[in-house]
């Protein structure tokens, strides 16, 4: 059976597309923003000001732009990916180039609502133009050199004009979420192999020529890594934020200090506490308990959204899916990991939990990506 | 865009597979990051507690009251006052000028003041309550009270500040307050936390300083929660610290504001002690000062005028002078001989104006001389030669013995500033500190006084109660610390021949009480109050060859800090002893005229309880005597004993 016979025949239409959405997905998905509303409430003091309600607004909004996406058919957003990516990389460059003259470049993407980070963006446009060229290229061709120098550049290219920004976090998710749509269609694992290899290499050698006159990092840079390594070294400096959350964290313990009763947060010990570290302030009022909690909700997501790209047999679909959960697995990896004081703090926020517009407009809208390629998967057969 | 021909089972089949694997990784992460998790939260979770207490709990120090300071029948010399104050906190003020300039409308606010809160208030952290106007009245606080609406930021706040009620009588005694200073702090081996809250006052100078311990208390502390950028949250617990133990004083305030009052305006001192356990009941230097202007911060133009004043009105003279004690010192000569038996009490010595020891002249006072004198005559008359004669059968070392039996060249554990310890000569001294033997001139001027021999009107005063008494009597200043009632200074019998003692008693009797007495001109009439005393005029400079050729000059004609001192120490009642009394009148002239007066009505004073009775002075005298007093500018009343008054 054809492509084309099939989504004649027996994808659903009209409204009726409602009933076919992933509504596990989508209950989850506003259960982890309920968890955001109720840290953003209590990091204010108690207050729906200044952060829980816009931010409920803006999920609000967000849903809508979800369904709407949703509703629109998947093979659309395949046609449409390459347009995207071009209109992605061009305001990334304006951003570089014109971002300081006035913010010109953000006020063309401004919702009215909330403005669209271009990097944010860019996130979900590079998913898809993967998805979409893994789509088009025959899978006997998928690791052929030339083949897979294509997607390299696809990735390399917008993760360069975000790092110039310097947004680092923002380039890991890119090159993480690009490879691992790479990873999934099939290119070979040697590939892969041979990158992590030399990455593994580079890190060895960063440390190795450390102090020998040919050091590949300059001091500053290797002492940020110390840093890094042991915040203790620098507790109000560098260190600071590290090791505050750390202390935050760990006084939770098994079940927390109490709804806004987190002494580090709610006494501003915490920096950023709305934002990036607000996993902390979960952690601190609601303990391992609520910190594993939210871990499973985030866990239960991924577990949807991989079953929904495995069912899939529209290879746009099921690699896009991927793509996205991993996207947004990277998210909050990199984010816990970094409050946790497993990664140097990159500034990623916790996705559909941290206070701001972009990312989660953004991400709702990714989910309505996802959503369409569920609505719209061949059936059948 | 072109469909793809699907090469549908093995891609999907590769998908899958990778799709899986892309999973697995997602869960092995996941569960790193959830066991980071129970690492911090569950293994270290005790550890991690402990550092957020440190982070957010702050202790406050509460100072303590300062103990009060009473005098010997529980008036108070030093009190805690109520200071109304008002404080801005900017965050809440918002224009700082704009505040400032209503509060100046309502207050009486100098430019300097505003311009100095308007500093204070920027440099400080927004929400630090800054004192702008201290020692305000009730009226100014409750007007600013009445318009706080109209005053956001600034509220009128109570607090305690040290006043001393009787002012400059006991400037000295009790010594005042004063915010901690960098130099204080640097003196203090392990300072009390307490010093470190800023304007913190203690004790500089005085029973203040010297008390600093018992007075100051224990500090309370507050446990409060602070913010990151240590704002008070809340206040979790307190613990309240222990007010500072009540001083009780021996000195009586009417007998001290009547002393003051007596020296006046002279560069002076005097010392009135108990013989019964040595307590102090008055111990006065003059010119004083106003002690309280110290507490509030006193202005540059008044501390200079302080300081320049030739008759130091800062420094406490009856402990921090030492003066060459003159003629009184002849009671040390005279015993000193006496003990060693190298005189008796019947035996003349001829006076023929002077005597000659080692081809120099040593004069007697009297140019004339004074003929074949006893030991009574000499002690009454004041007899120089008699004992330039003695001492040299003596001896310095035994006289300066003597001296110290006696209480002098010891400074004395009194809570008071820099008590001096005086100085009793001897041969060993001269040699180390000035370098050259003893010569016999030294004892002859030692003999009478002068020379090497300084004394603190206190230990003049000891001296003489210790004559007066035979016992080894001590000054006691503080009488009872919190009611606990502090040792006697009794003493015990002196190793002084009890016979040798009243052979001295009754030349100073004479001296008071004789008609050729140095002192007869303030003789007391009543026989129950009748004074034994000794004279002294001691010499600041030396009187030059030249000078006396030309006729000793006229000590009114010498400008006034070469002038003679003026001494005069006396016990009395004659009969049984209850009070001695030392006064010193600096460059005041002759001391049978200027300090035998003093410290006649002084211990007529302390005696009986009152402004001394007329009856007491003889008859010709009772006229000036009352016209003096009236111009006395006496207390009318002591102010209640307000018991312990703590807000």
């Amino acid at each position: 059976m054809s492509y084309l016979e099939y989504r004649v025949k027996t994808v659903p239409s009209g409204l009726r597309k409602v009933l076919y959405l992933n509504w596990a997905l989508v209950l989850l998905v506003t259960a982890v923003a309920c968890v955001g509303f109720l840290m953003l409430y209590s990091v204010a003091g108690g207050s729906f000001q200044p952060w829980a309600e816009p931010q409920m607004k803006r999920f609000l909004a967000g849903m809508v732009v979800m369904f709407t996406v949703a509703m629109v058919p998947i093979w659309f957003w395949r046609n449409v990916a390459g347009v995207a990516f071009a209109i992605s990389i061009l305001l990334l460059v304006a951003v570089d180039f014109f971002g300081d003259v006035g913010m010109g470049a953000q006020r063309w993407i401004d919702l009215g609502v909330i403005r669209l980070q271009p990097s944010e963006m860019t996130k979900i446009t590079l998913v898809m133009i993967l998805a979409a060229y893994y789509d088009w290229l025959p899978a006997n061709r998928v690791s052929h050199p030339l083949f897979v120098a294509i997607p390299l550049v696809l990735i390399l290219l917008p993760s360069a004009l975000v790092l110039k920004q310097p947004d680092l976090g923002t380039a890991l998710l890119l090159v993480f979420g690009g490879a691992a749509v790479m990873f999934a269609a099939g290119v070979h694992w040697l590939y892969f192999a041979v990158v992590i290899a030399m990455g593994a290499g580079l890190v060895i050698a960063v440390f190795v020529t450390r102090g020998t006159p040919w050091q590949l990092l300059q001091d500053y840079q290797y002492r940020r890594i110390d840093i890094f390594l042991d915040p203790a070294s620098d507790p109000l400096g560098a260190g600071y934020h590290i090791t505050q959350s750390k202390i935050a964290l760990g006084s939770g313990g098994w079940a927390g200090q109490g709804f806004m009763q987190g002494t580090q947060s709610q006494l501003n010990f915490l920096p950023e506490k709305h934002t990036d570290f607000i996993f902390t302030t979960l952690a601190e009022e609601f303990g391992f308990i609520g910190g594993m909690s939210l871990l499973l909700l985030y866990g239960l997501i991924l577990a949807f959204c991989i079953a929904s790209a495995l069912q899939n047999r529209d290879r746009f679909s099921s690699l896009l899916t991927l793509g996205i959960a991993m996207t947004f697995f990277l998210f909050f990896a990199l984010n816990m990991s970094m409050v946790m004081g497993m990664a140097p703090v990159v500034g990623v926020p916790l996705p559909l939990v941290s206070y701001g517009g972009s990312a989660m407009m953004v991400l709702l809208g990714a989910f309505g990506l996802i959503q369409s390629a569920h609505v719209h998967r061949p059936r059948g057969r | 865009m072109r469909q793809p021909p699907r090469d549908a089972d093995g891609a999907a089949r590769k998908v899958t597979r990778r799709g899986l694997l892309l999973g697995g990784a997602q869960v092995a992460v996941m569960s790193a990051l959830g066991l980071r998790m129970r690492y911090l939260q569950v293994e270290q979770a005790d550890q991690f507690r402990l550092l957020a207490d440190e982070n957010r709990i702050n202790i406050r120090l509460i100072p303590p009251a300062r103990g009060l300071i009473f005098d010997r029948n529980g008036h108070p010399l030093a009190q805690n006052e109520q200071n109304y104050r008002i404080v801005v906190v900017r965050e809440d003020a918002g224009d700082i000028d704009e505040a400032l300039a209503g509060l100046a409308r309502l207050v009486p606010l100098s430019g300097e003041t505003i311009e100095r809160a308007r500093k204070e208030l920027l440099r400080r952290s927004p929400f630090v309550p800054v004192t702008v106007a201290d020692r305000l009245s009730w009226e100014e606080v409750a007007e600013v009270a009445v318009n706080a609406p109209a005053l956001p930021g600034i509220t009128p706040e109570v607090g305690l500040s040290r006043f001393y009620p009787l002012g400059q009588d006991f400037a000295h005694v009790v010594g005042y307050v004063g915010p901690v200073s960098d130099y204080d702090l640097e003196r203090i081996e392990n300072p009390d936390p307490l010093l470190q809250i800023p304007r913190f006052q203690i004790g500089k100078t005085g029973v203040e300083a010297k008390m600093e311990q018992q007075l100051r208390g224990q500090a309370g502390s507050k446990r409060i929660e602070v913010n990151a950028m240590g704002r008070v949250i809340r206040e979790i617990d307190r613990i309240p610290g222990r007010p500072g133990a009540n001083v009780q004083l021996t000195v009586d305030q009417g007998l001290q504001n009547f002393m003051q009052a007596r020296l006046g305006k002279d560069s002076a001192a005097a010392v009135v002690m108990d013989l019964t356990d040595g307590d102090l009941l008055g111990i006065a230097s003059a010119p004083s000062f106003d002690p309280n202007k110290f507490v509030r911060g006193i202005s540059v133009a008044d501390y200079r005028a302080l300081t320049a004043n030739e008759f130091r009105p800062l420094s406490n003279k009856t402990v921090q002078g030492a003066y060459p004690p003159g003629s009184t010192f002849k009671v040390v000569t005279a015993l000193a001989a006496l003990e060693q038996g190298l005189v008796a009490p019947e035996e003349t010595i001829y006076c023929p104006g002077y005597t000659e020891v080692g081809g120099r002249r040593f004069h007697c006072w009297r140019r004339g001389g004074h003929g074949h004198v006893t030991l009574n005559e000499s002690l009454e008359q004041s007899c120089d030669v008699y004992y330039y004669e003695i001492a040299q059968r003596v001896g310095i070392e035994k006289i300066s013995e003597m001296a110290r039996k006696l209480g002098l060249g010891t400074a004395y554990d009194v809570p008071l500033s820099a008590v001096v310890d005086g100085l009793t000569p001897t041969r060993q001294w001269k040699r180390a500190n000035r370098g050259s033997d003893w010569m016999v001139g030294d004892t002859l001027n030692a003999a009478i006084g002068q020379g090497f021999v300084l004394a603190s009107p206190l230990q003049m005063a000891v001296m003489t109660a210790r004559v007066a008494s035979g016992r080894s009597i001590m000054p006691r200043l503080i009488k009872s610390i919190d009611g606990v009632e502090q040792p006697s200074g009794a003493g015990t019998a002196l190793d002084i021949g009890p016979t040798n003692l009243t052979f001295v008693r009754q030349g100073m009797y004479a001296v008071s009480n004789s008609r050729r007495g140095t002192a007869y001109r303030t003789r007391v009439v009543d026989d129950a109050l009748q004074l034994a005393g000794k004279t002294g005029t001691s010499q600041v400079r030396n009187i030059s060859a030249a000078e006396r050729a030309a006729g000793v000059v006229d000590n009114e004609d010498l400008p006034w800090n070469r002038r003679d001192h003026a001494l005069f120490i006396c016990f009395a009642p004659f009969d049984a002893p209850r009070i001695a009394v030392s006064v010193v009148v600096e460059h005041g002239g002759g001391g049978s005229a200027v300090a035998a007066p003093i410290a006649r009505d002084i211990a007529l004073r302390a005696l009986t309880g009152e402004v001394p009775p007329l009856r007491a002075y003889p008859e010709n005298q009772r006229r000036a005597v009352e016209t003096l007093f009236d111009g006395l500018q006496l207390r009318e009343t002591a102010p209640p004993a307000p018991g312990l008054s703590r807000a």
